[in-house]
């Protein structure tokens, strides 16, 4: 007997049974426990033809390849930074990935990023151990200078930035500020103070409300009726 | 000598009022209330985060560490020293053994996920409350784990199997036993098991099955605790 206890987007918890018998194959955040798919974590249920998955609403960052994240240098080795990361691992960004500048043998790498600077990177390995290396050269990696930094729930950053940048270029208009969000949760963001204000205020607002339907026009109104400007939603290129 | 009625009117198998509340520590990756009468527990989750010293790394897996502690002012007259002692320590390390087997920390290598337990205010089943908060606070730290734990405590007062001893159960004037265990409600296993006191094999086994029945109940109030959560006030659900 095949039966789907759940509904798509309801919320489950570690150890609720979500599905009995073999016609479904358990996904992320799920296992079988005998015939039945149980569910393994906090998150929102979502079925996508025979599988069962487990959108996480919660839980630390932890670093993947492929990911733009920002990092704070913590430390400067002999070849290169240690970066701290917002999960449990720190990455290294070593001196050939770091710049496209030149860097004389045994110069001072503080010259270059020094300690407690942001930086835009991206994470270019990850081993079974978890010892991570972030690179720096490639479109839009930089060092940040001024601006704020928050933190934020990394499983809400999809939400954040909206499909194809919808909602990170609906707050950018909204309040003028430049805004860069790592998938690691740790979003910066640089304008004139009442704006960048703004723009935390609607990323918290996000955050806390992002698992019920019709966000980015809640969103929209939000900003609307904070700014007074007419806004749009537009698709990043 | 017989145990006719319990000294707060409560039936046998009846469970002290619950409390449950999720995100309560705003700070911490996770965090929960529980309550079982006047025993209340809050847990504090904090991690996957980096280990030091790096001896205590386990390149395996993810390391759970649990601290259990009663504050100063918890208990009924007497104050509490505070800082660790030899039953804290101990009920620490039941504590982590009860929840460790329903982690999964596989992913986290040398890394941590430390829980701490603060009591309050405490009248016994002040381990089982830990247990409780320490179970839903891991969940909403969003670690993955195959089940919640709830626990109490079960035991004998004279000739009656009773569920959820208070501390004037505990202290009563007769043979007590006093049984905490912690359940996983959908795994059906047991995790934790100890036992103060003298009980026949037939009442710890009618004692066992009536802890289980109560442990389901509390799973309940758990899981409507971790879901509670996401229900905002004010925010309209567009279909």
């Amino acid at each position: 007997m095949v039966e789907v206890k759940v509904k798509d987007k309801d919320i489950v918890v570690p150890g609720e049974i979500l599905a009995d018998g073999m016609g479904y194959v358990p996904g992320v955040g799920t296992y079988r426990e005998g015939e039945a798919i149980v569910s393994e974590r906090v998150g929102v249920v979502s079925i996508d033809g025979r599988a069962i998955k487990l959108i996480p609403l919660s839980g630390r960052y932890l670093p993947k390849r492929g990911d733009t994240i920002l990092c704070q240098v913590v430390d400067v080795t002999m070849n290169g930074w240690r970066l701290e990361t917002n999960s449990a691992y720190q990455a290294m960004l070593s001196l050939k990935e770091a710049t496209s500048e030149f860097i004389a043998r045994g110069a001072d790498l503080r010259k270059f990023y020094d300690l407690g600077d942001y930086l835009v990177c991206k994470v270019s390995n990850v081993t079974s151990q978890m010892l991570v290396d972030v690179m720096m050269k490639g479109p839009g990696l930089r060092k940040l200078n001024g601006g704020r930094v928050i933190s934020v729930n990394c499983n809400k950053v999809p939400r954040i930035i909206g499909k194809h940048g919808s909602m990170v270029s609906l707050i950018k208009e909204a309040s003028g500020c430049q805004i860069i969000v790592g998938q690691n949760g740790l979003v910066w963001m640089q304008g004139n103070p009442e704006g960048e204000l703004l723009a935390v205020r609607t990323i918290r607002m996000i955050e806390t409300e992002s698992h019920i339907t019709g966000l980015t026009n809640r969103i929209k109104d939000f900003l609307e009726k904070t700014t007074g400007k007419t806004l749009e939603i537009r698709m990043e290129q | 000598m017989t145990y006719e009625r319990r000294i707060d009117g409560r039936k046998f198998d009846e469970i002290r009022p619950m409390e449950a509340k999720v995100g309560v520590i705003k700070r911490a990756d996770g965090s929960a209330m529980f309550r079982f009468g006047n025993t209340i527990a809050y847990a504090a989750v904090y991690g996957p985060r980096n280990l030091y010293p790096k001896f205590l790394q386990d390149p395996a897996q993810g390391i759970l560490r649990c601290y259990y502690n009663m504050m100063p002012f918890s208990s009924s007259g007497e104050r509490v020293r505070p800082g660790g002692s030899r039953r804290s320590k101990e009920i620490s390390m039941v504590t982590e053994k009860a929840l460790k087997t329903v982690l999964n920390l596989k992913e986290y290598p040398n890394s941590v996920v430390d829980v701490f337990i603060e009591l309050p205010q405490t009248e016994a089943g002040s381990r089982c409350a830990g247990i409780c908060a320490a179970s839903m606070a891991l969940a909403d730290a969003g670690l993955i784990m195959k089940d919640m734990v709830s626990a109490i405590s079960v035991g004998r007062v004279d000739d009656k199997v009773v569920v959820d001893l208070d501390y004037s159960e505990e202290s009563y004037d007769g043979i007590v036993a006093d049984i905490p265990i912690a359940y996983l409600p959908t795994l059906g296993k047991i995790t934790l098991l100890q036992m103060d006191g003298i009980v026949p094999k037939k009442m710890l086994i009618d004692a066992l099955q009536q802890g289980i029945k109560a442990c389901q109940k509390i799973s309940e109030v758990q899981k409507k605790a971790l879901k509670q959560k996401y229900v905002l006030e004010g925010v309209e659900d567009v279909q």
